[in-house]
């Protein structure tokens, strides 16, 4: 059976097998070819700054790198696994404690070997940004993309060929 | 004054750092250590199962990577500089070198290049088995003054 919407069915199990992104709760809320949204709720274990409960940096890069990285497979004609090259990060101003926050993420150019992404992490209203980033990942080829994660993504997809 | 500040107060006079890294959340979440060698400081990030996110290598999250080497450069600054509080990250520039294996230690050693009356710009190379062979890089610009 194949799900009415192959990009988020594909975005939730591909950020389900990240054992990290299950720790830290992130949750896919949105997926089409062009675009997806991570929500990731407060949690006090994320406080980066005991002094004013705001989450710390290295969340919002493991939200965006997941959230592009995600994108990445998404944006692709095929599945392939691409390690992250780089990632660039602004941050625009502290997180609100106690929110959610929204990881609205882009692939902008799908070029033969890189695949150039963008992420916007806001609380509610994406003109608010909490955090800016790009980042680039390197195209390793379907090839080599081992097959049991690859079905484990792709999920009924793999079996229909459907988004290929 | 809060709690964390007193902490960060007491070390600053004291030279134990260890209880400022003990009440920072994100850090015992992730699972980060560190050692002084004089004037030196090596960060560490254990081997730990949670942290991983491809599962098939299995290779560390690389956001748990930049998490870490974020962290590092800014318990850097705070040994280094005595700042009153923690200092707040701008912005951060982050290349992958190699797969960062699952099994494995991590270690940062970060370098304060330009340290200004506000900002701080700070370099910071992670390794996990030789210090020659990096597994990442990093550069990050941070506020000094809350």
């Amino acid at each position: 059976m194949s799900e009415s919407n192959p990009y988020l069915g594909r975005a939730q199990r591909f950020v389900g097998l990240l054992k990290h992104c299950q720790v830290l709760g992130m949750q896919v809320k949105e997926a089409s070819q062009d675009s997806l949204t991570i929500e990731l709720p407060y949690n006090e274990q994320h406080v980066g700054n005991p002094s004013t409960g705001v989450i710390h940096g290295g969340v919002l890069t493991t939200l965006m790198d997941t959230a592009c990285g995600t994108m990445v497979i998404n944006a692709l004609p095929e599945f392939e696994l691409c390690p992250t090259l780089d990632l660039r990060v602004d941050y625009v101003r502290a997180a609100e404690p106690k929110k959610s926050i929204f990881a609205f993420a882009e692939a902008y150019r799908v070029s033969r070997h890189v695949v150039f992404t963008r992420c916007t992490v806001h609380q509610g209203d994406v003109n608010e940004p909490v955090a800016n980033c790009v980042g680039t990942f390197m195209r390793i080829g379907s090839h080599l993309s081992p097959p049991d994660f690859k079905n484990a993504v792709l999920g009924d997809d793999a079996a229909t060929g459907a988004g290929e | 004054m809060s709690n964390f500040e007193a902490l960060l107060q007491a070390a600053h006079e004291g030279g134990d750092y260890k209880p400022v890294v003990n009440a920072i959340p994100y850090a015992q979440l992730i699972g980060i250590d560190f050692e002084r060698f004089g004037n030196d400081v090596i960060l560490k990030l254990p081997d730990n199962p949670s942290n991983i996110g491809n599962p098939i290598l299995p290779a560390v999250h690389g956001g748990v990577v930049g998490g870490f080497m974020e962290m590092s450069a800014a318990l850097h600054l705070l040994m280094m500089l005595d700042t009153p509080a923690m200092p707040k990250i701008v912005d951060f520039s982050l290349d992958y070198l190699r797969a960062v294996r699952g099994g494995r230690d991590t270690f940062a050693e970060c370098q304060v290049i330009r340290q200004g009356s506000r900002v701080a710009n700070v370099i910071i190379n992670a390794w996990q088995t030789k210090r020659e062979e990096a597994v990442a890089t990093a550069r990050a610009h941070f506020l000094l003054a809350p």
